[in-house]
């Protein structure tokens, strides 16, 4: 008896869902197989640069779809599934596999034929997954990848006794070597030209797939072996350069150094070598900006171009250096198999913490900048701790609070010692970075336990063998990645900042006027009928008017402060002294400490806001960031406020 | 006497315990994936965890060796079974009955 799962009603003998089409009938190809299986490189190898990138509706699964072109001129269509060890979904990815494969999903047309891609060198894992996905009764070829590495360790495998013991094609690939999937395409013609001209929905029924208890696993897990025994012809010398590795980089002692030394490299790498970089970008739109400004006369539209639109877009490009730094590290150590082990040795460390173990570097790089953090939290395959990382990245100390940091500090704090050696401002600063450490742990259990009800999720992982990364892989992944910042991301973040821009700079100064030309800004409107709401935490109406420019991103307070304050000077350095000098005398210094305070929580940056929502593919959460981000940093500031003020500093 | 407290130290040898107790360098063979008495863990995760279990690649007869454990608390444990090698808890571990062998 089958345990049947009431969310998964079995197909019998139904028709393919998908709209009605008749057309080609190979039209769309699947690629289901296990992780670790060369999967990505083989779509990379078949599809070439002809892959797009877009979320499934209404889940954060990413949907790759590309089109390849067969030795006949045939044009198919083909996508990429995610990994999976059986077609029983125990994550969101795999439901998604599942879904398609099923011809469920939602909004997707049905494949037309599977290429169940395996690892070589572990058949008998795949086998498996083949078994199940011949039920469903779908045309099928099955890909024995990453051929070369089988034939290397001598492990012989009868291709044609495979193909006969499992009924379907059986064809050999070496996804990362040119020419290495041209048996695979030929075998995709042929399979098209089997199949009838054209075909109209209902043509081709779905078999039985129920999903399988417990007991029919084991029966695969014999079928499995039977067949395997009857296929190899010899098993091949075991992977020694695996092992060897594994003794050191899983050693209990120098795989926790290798791991810290690695991740400073990333993090030294993101926070340092990114930056020459992202200087040339900024200071190239800065002299666009001072181009268009000296060649089109003063007014709103020299505005909108100069100081909206290609302020906006520089905005957006500085921060593809460290984006690209960032996921070359994470693509190279993935495919180089080492982040399953990075994530073994972090388990306990970060568990304790009450966060997954491969938070570690996404909260790592957050302490540069949120916005590759947030994107780098796709390594994290469980949905909640995903989520709650996303979360609580931007609480880690950013590089673009220090700016406003050093501006209050150097205002307000004094050049003292303490204990006559620890500088008094640099304690202060280390007190505001590990504030923020803090509370993004505080909030990441408060999370897990008022959403996730502290849910505990198996740690079962694969430790796959280690692989040489190819090189052209590793660039198509990172420059898909940046692809994906700059279309959705980047669209959201570059409205975002013209919606700033107009906001600050509409309705212009009537003549005449004396005041600095925000004040009369709708920007400035909202900032003085902000300012009683922020009376209360001590904030006067010149940080309300300059709060509103800084939300598109947190160093703009400075520059926003200059304004306000009618302080304008040539380069940062002499604004932020010459600005210094201005708020030590025009603020108290409880007001200094409640914008400390409210800066290490507030969501005052419009990129991360963007990049939240293409990450989670809803507008929920972006939303519920701001909402608890924006709650916390009146809090803190009011606290502030109010204590420092009693306490009569 | 000795032969008897030979006899015993045999048997206890060849007894099944939870992979999750066994040290790192075990070598032995599977007796039972999953089932009844799986400890502290509720009836429902029980089911599911063996299923996992299954399909990630534990299979009962199939050789297991622990290759690898954690620094802190010697959790978590990697283990190789067949061509695979896969990273668990202990305290998953506990689902799966082994022998030693060899």
């Amino acid at each position: 008896m089958t345990a049947l799962d009431t969310a998964t009603p079995p197909l019998s003998g139904r028709p393919l869902a998908g709209s009605p089409r008749s057309g080609p009938s190979l039209a769309r190809i699947a690629l289901v197989g296990n992780p670790n299986c060369g999967k990505t490189a083989l779509f990379n190898a078949l599809t070439g640069s002809r892959q797009k990138v877009a979320n499934y509706p209404g889940v954060t699964v990413e949907r790759k779809l590309g089109s390849l072109v067969t030795p006949a001129g045939r044009r198919v269509q083909v996508l990429d599934l995610p990994g999976t060890y059986s077609l029983r979904a125990r994550s969101p990815d795999e439901a998604i596999t599942r879904d398609v494969v099923l011809g469920r999903q939602v909004g997707e047309d049905a494949p037309d034929a599977i290429v169940c891609v395996a690892d070589a060198t572990n058949l008998r894992q795949v086998l498996r997954l083949v078994l199940e996905l011949k039920q469903v009764g779908r045309p099928m070829i099955l890909a024995v990848n990453m051929f070369d590495i089988a034939r290397h360790r001598g492990l012989e495998i009868d291709l044609e006794a495979l193909a006969r013991a499992l009924g379907i094609p059986v064809v050999a690939s070496v996804a990362v070597r040119k020419g290495g999937t041209v048996e695979l395409m030929r075998r995709i013609d042929a399979l098209a030209e089997a199949m009838p001209a054209s075909v109209e929905t209902g043509s081709i029924t779905t078999g039985d797939w129920t999903e399988p208890a417990a007991d029919e696993v084991r029966q695969a897990h014999r079928e499995a072996d039977r067949i395997l025994d009857l296929v190899v012809r010899t098993s091949g010398r075991p992977a020694i350069w695996t092992t060897r590795l594994d003794r050191v980089l899983l050693h209990p002692v120098a795989g926790i150094v290798i791991l810290l030394v690695v991740l400073f490299l990333m993090f030294q790498a993101v926070f340092t070598w990114a930056t020459p970089a992202m200087d040339v970008i900024k200071d190239g739109f800065a002299w666009l900006s001072a181009m268009v400004n000296e060649s089109l006369p003063p007014g709103m539209l020299r505005s909108l171009i100069a100081d909206g639109i290609i302020a906006g877009v520089g905005s957006v490009l500085v921060f593809l250096p460290q984006i690209l730094i960032l996921f070359l590290f994470i693509i190279l150590l993935e495919d180089f198999g080492y982040m399953a082990r990075a994530a073994f040795l972090m388990d306990r460390l970060m568990g304790g913490a009450g966060l997954h173990g491969r938070a570690f570097i996404p909260l790592l790089s957050s302490f540069a900048c949120a916005i590759p953090g947030v994107m780098a939290t796709r390594v994290i395959e469980n949905r909640h701790d995903r989520l709650t990382t996303i979360l609580v990245a931007p609480l880690m100390t950013c590089s673009a609070r220090i700016p406003v940091y050093t501006l209050i500090i150097s205002a307000f704090v004094p050049h003292a010692t303490v204990a006559g050696v620890i500088d008094l401002q640099g304690l202060v600063m280390f007190g505001l970075y590990a504030t923020g450490i803090v509370s993004a742990l505080a909030v990441a259990l408060v999370l897990k336990r008022v959403f996730w009800r502290g849910a505990v999720e198996p740690f079962l992982l694969e430790l796959p063998n280690y692989k040489l990364p190819d090189p052209k892989n590793v660039l198509l992944g990172v420059l898909e990645r940046a692809r994906i910042f700059l279309r959705r991301a980047g669209t959201i973040i570059l409205a975002m900042m013209i919606l700033i821009w107009f906001l600050s700079s509409v309705p212009g100064a009537p003549d005449g006027a004396t005041d600095p030309a925000i004040n009369y800004s709708i920007a400035g409107r909202v900032g003085h009928a902000m300012a009683p709401l922020l009376e209360p935490i001590g904030f006067n109406w010149q940080i309300s008017i300059a709060l509103v420019p800084g939300l598109a991103a947190r160093e703009v307070a400075v520059a926003a402060l200059g304004t306000v304050y009618a302080v304008s000077a040539g380069d940062d350095e002499a604004l932020r002294s010459t600005l210094a000098t201005t708020l030590a005398a025009h603020w108290s210094l409880p007001t200094a400490c409640a914008l400390l305070a409210w800066y290490i929580f507030a969501p005052q940056c419009a990129s991360t806001l963007g990049v939240v929502r293409r990450e989670t593919n809803s507008l929920r959460w972006p939303l519920f960031l701001f909402a608890y981000m924006i709650a916390l940093a009146y809090l803190a500031a009011f606290a502030t406020f109010h204590i420092t003020t009693a306490l009569g500093l | 006497m000795p032969f008897e407290s030979a006899a015993l130290s045999v048997a206890s040898s060849r007894t099944s315990a939870s992979l999750g107790t066994r040290a790192k360098g075990f070598r032995g063979r599977i007796v039972r994936v999953g089932g009844p008495d799986l400890r502290g863990l509720p009836v429902g995760d029980g089911v599911e965890l063996e299923r996992r279990l299954l399909e990630i690649g534990f299979i009962e007869n199939a050789l297991v060796e622990i290759v690898h454990e954690g620094l802190i608390g010697r959790d978590p444990i990697a283990i190789r079974v067949n061509e695979t090698t896969v990273a668990l808890r202990r305290r998953e571990a506990n689902a799966i009955l082994v022998e030693p062998v060899g």
